[in-house]
């Protein structure tokens, strides 16, 4: 039995909502970097789905999936640092708290 | 135009020009000693009551250039004036055939004035007057000023004053011999003032300025007023031309009635009587003493009070327009001219009987002899009166100087004799000579006057030169009969008075009674002032010792005492009368060479013939006459024996008083010597009134009470005005100009609610956008419809 594309393309679709649920909701900011893996990694699902159904012959799926990967990971390390960072001068994660330039 | 030196009517140009250029190039160039106050450290920080100081000439470079500079300008004036004098010499009728040339100065409305030279018999006779005056005074001044830290700054303003006399005496105009006239005025108050730390100096030169002011003021408005009626202000288009003499004449002045003529006459009489010294204007010449002497022989005897005389000369046709003193008709110049000079001639003469000071005795002689000058004027007798300016110009700038050498040698005698008394009493402190010297000087400065005759008498042992130099010039002042100057010329005076006086004139007979009275004193004072200096024992210490030393500063002070001796004596013999017995025969075989070489200075006859107004100005010499004579030979003669009965055949001795306190009485004495209080008076009556005045008046009440009264009222508008402005500017302009940017903060205060600063808002808003976009986009494109 093969799995057809909309079942991997509902999967992705609710994937990519928990993480836009979680970026919006979160208040920890490690949390909301998690979020965004996951709508990054349901982005990586499309791609890999779209790939493997439609063009298999061709590695663009692939290749973009792969420099997803890449970003995702930089994304989180700059994201990562500068949460320390103001973890370090504000001792707390919750992004409400960082309001030093708000009027 | 074509400028060709050796035109002799271009040339007369050139004669104030090197003293004038030697007033710039020392003044811009050579002088190095600016303005330095004699209390400077670099002196030493001299006592403020300063009367020159030890600093030597060849200490300074631009001193000695200056000293050259100056003395070649002066050369260079002399060369140029004998040479332009040489010329007019040999032309047969000067007076008609003038050198002259004038270039165009400035157009005024309707006429065009003409800045320009002349020379005339009269400029020629001046032109061999005062370049010779004034070289022996710049020899002089070397070493008299030898001393001075600032000799540069002297050389500077007497070479100034030089081609000031020289520019007056060339000018063909009464502008440019105004302005002549005027600078000499200036130079006059630098002079005086040129010792400007002592208080008695600057007030002087003050006094000098002040007064001789009040007089040309007066003598510029007749200027003015001669300028608006003829419109020329030329000698010669004015003197020569009957037509405007006539106009002049008969024209009714705007003032005081008489005629326009005699108006602007009597202006520039005033404008002489200030410049001249005459009564009551005087007061500033003895005052004017103060400044060294080689300018009091400037100011008396070559330039300044000449010019007076000298204008009133030049203008003697227009003065005498409407009248003919020589038929006895007066008009107002010429009464005031003879009442002033009269007056002031015997006035002056009996202050300076008792006066004590070597120079102020000669300063009030030259001021009655001014008076003479005057009073010769006021008869008619110009031709004598020029011939007395000359001989006296050349008399008293002898007698100036040779007190000059008196006063120096005092001061070395003062300085020698203490000098020997200090080293006899401290022969250990030669070291600390100078700092001790200095001490002892100032004090004994303050009691000891090296003007004062007192403190002089046998002076003639130790200055030879001066005691015979100051004879000869005392004698020519004193009319010595036959072989000095002064007599020549004082009776051609007093015989023109006599001839008058045959003729029953009251103004000739006036001056004829009051000049022989004067000669009179005046020969008395000569002996009086001979006997005090130079005979008997000396009385003072500084008497005994007094020399000119040796050297370069007794030389440079002795040839001109010398050089003017010699004038002093000829210069009369140009004017003998031919009927003079033996010396006519010998001075004057055909005709006076005086009278006839200045007589064709003034307009010939026939031209005046016609114009009822205009007198006859050829006038012959009065035919000779013994009275007069035998007057001059009395009163110069009993005058020197009076003198000499009192002052020579007992000398005064030390500690003693004047005898002639015994013989007038001390209350008269003390009123001459105090010269009638006319000083207190002048204190009193314009002095004091015009302090109050300038005080109450001015200060008070115009200056502070009205013009500051107006200036508060504007800042008090000012000040109302401005905060009117204050108020619309709070209020309007701050209003709108704040409001506009309030408004923006407002609404951005309002509207920056929307930054919340939270990014999961922004997100929120971003991702319902997308929705609604999506949406939209959907529907618009029809998706749905096919998905559906």
């Amino acid at each position: 039995m093969t799995i057809p594309l909309w079942m991997y393309l509902v999967v992705a679709a609710l994937l990519f909502c928990i993480g836009v649920y979680g970026v919006l909701a979160r208040r920890n900011a490690v949390a909301i970097l998690m979020a965004i893996e996951l709508m990054l990694n349901a982005v990586n699902i499309n791609l890999v789905a779209f790939w493997r159904y439609i063009t298999p012959q061709m590695m663009n799926g692939q290749a973009f999936a792969a420099f997803v990967f890449v970003i995702a990971a930089a994304e989180a390390a700059v994201g990562l640092a500068i949460i320390i960072s103001v973890y370090r001068s504000r001792r707390s994660v919750v992004v409400d708290d960082v309001n030093l330039l708000r009027w | 135009m074509e400028i060709n030196l050796n035109d002799v009517n271009i040339l007369p140009w050139l004669i104030p020009a090197g003293p004038l250029l030697a007033f710039f190039i020392i003044t811009l160039i050579t002088n190095r000693s600016k303005m330095v106050p004699a209390t400077s450290h670099e002196y030493g920080g001299h006592h403020p009551d300063y009367d020159g100081m030890p600093v030597h000439v060849g200490s300074n470079l631009g001193r000695v250039a200056s000293i050259v500079v100056g003395m070649v300008g002066v050369v260079l004036a002399l060369i140029i004036s004998l040479n332009v004098v040489g010329q007019a010499l040999s032309v047969s009728h000067l007076g008609e055939e003038v050198f002259q040339s004038s270039a165009v100065w400035m157009d005024t409305g309707d006429t065009t004035f003409n800045m320009g030279v002349l020379v005339d018999p009269f400029t020629t006779v001046m032109l061999v007057m005062v370049p010779i005056a004034v070289l022996a005074i710049f020899i002089y001044s070397i070493g008299y000023m030898a001393h001075d830290p600032r000799q540069a700054r002297f050389f500077a303003l007497i070479s100034l004053f030089a081609g000031a006399m020289l520019t007056l005496v060339v000018a063909d105009n009464l502008l440019l011999l105004f302005v002549g006239w005027e600078i000499m005025g200036l130079c006059s108050y630098m002079l005086i003032g040129f010792w400007f730390e002592k208080e008695s100096a600057y007030k002087a030169a003050i006094k000098a300025f002040m007064t001789t002011r009040v007089a040309d003021v007066i003598m510029l408005l007749g200027i003015a007023y001669l300028y608006a009626i003829t419109g020329t202000l030329s000698f010669r288009e004015i003197l020569y031309n009957p037509e405007v003499l006539e106009q002049l004449a008969t024209t009714p002045a705007i003032i005081f009635g008489g005629s326009a003529a005699a108006l602007i006459g009597v202006f520039l009489i005033i404008g002489t009587i200030g410049k001249s010294a005459q009564f009551p204007l005087h007061v500033w010449l003895p005052d004017a003493m103060e400044g060294p002497t080689p300018v009091s022989a400037m100011i008396h005897a070559a330039a300044m009070v000449s010019a007076g005389i000298y204008a009133i000369i030049r203008m003697f046709p227009l003065l005498t327009a409407g009248a003919d003193p020589h038929h006895g008709v007066f008009n107002a110049p010429l009464l005031l001219m003879s009442v002033v000079g009269a007056i002031t001639a015997i006035f002056a003469a009996t202050i300076a009987v008792a006066q004590n000071d070597v120079k102020r005795v000669l300063a009030y002689s030259t001021i009655s002899q001014l008076g003479f000058m005057m009073a010769a004027l006021g008869i008619g007798a110009y031709i004598a009166a020029a011939f007395h300016l000359i001989t006296h110009a050349f008399f008293k700038a002898l007698l100036f100087m040779a007190s000059g050498s008196v006063i120096h040698g005092m001061e070395h005698g003062h300085h020698h004799a203490h000098e020997h008394g200090h080293h006899g009493h401290d022969e250990h402190e030669t070291h600390d000579a100078h700092a001790g010297h200095d001490e002892h000087h100032e004090t004994a400065d303050a009691v000891f006057d090296p003007q004062d005759m007192m403190n002089m008498g046998g002076l003639r042992r130790t200055m030879p030169v001066t005691f015979w130099t100051f004879l000869i010039g005392g004698f020519s002042l004193a009319g010595f009969p036959l072989i000095t100057a002064g007599f020549w010329s004082k009776d051609e005076i007093l015989a023109d008075a006599y001839y008058g006086l045959t003729h029953g004139y009251g103004p000739h007979a006036l001056v004829f009674v009051l000049l022989a009275l004067a000669a009179f004193l005046t020969a008395f004072y000569t002996m009086r002032q001979l006997g005090l200096t130079f005979w008997g024992e000396p009385r003072t210490e500084a008497a005994r010792h007094a020399s000119l030393g040796q050297g370069i500063v007794s030389l440079t002070m002795t040839i001109p005492l010398i050089m003017m001796a010699f004038f002093a004596i000829t210069a009369g013999f140009v004017g003998v009368p031919e009927e003079f017995p033996i010396f006519g025969a010998i001075f004057s075989p055909e005709h006076n060479p005086f009278h006839h070489f200045m007589i064709e200075t003034l307009p010939l006859n026939e031209a005046t013939e016609a114009y009822a107004n205009v007198p006859e100005m050829h006038v012959d010499a009065p035919p000779f006459n013994l009275i007069p004579v035998a007057t001059s030979f009395l009163v110069a003669l009993g005058g020197l024996y009076a003198g000499w009965l009192v002052y020579w055949r007992r000398p005064l001795q030390p500690g003693e008083e004047d005898p002639l306190i015994r013989l007038i009485g001390v209350e008269v004495h003390t009123t001459l010597r105090n010269k009638y209080y006319l000083d207190e008076l002048y204190h009193a009556v314009f002095i004091v009134p015009s302090q109050w005045f300038s005080r109450a008046v001015v200060s008070e009440f115009i200056d502070r009470g009205i013009i500051d009264g107006f200036l508060h009222l504007i800042a008090r508008v000012s000040i109302w005005i401005g905060d009117l402005f204050k108020v619309l500017n709070t209020w309007l302009i701050d209003g709108v100009g704040d409001g506009i940017p309030e408004l923006i903060a407002l609404f951005g205060r309002w509207f920056r609610r929307v930054q919340t600063g939270r990014v999961q808002q922004y997100l929120l808003f971003v991702a319902i956008a997308a929705l609604l976009i999506g949406i939209i986009f959907a529907v618009s494109t029809g998706i749905l419809q096919a998905a559906g």
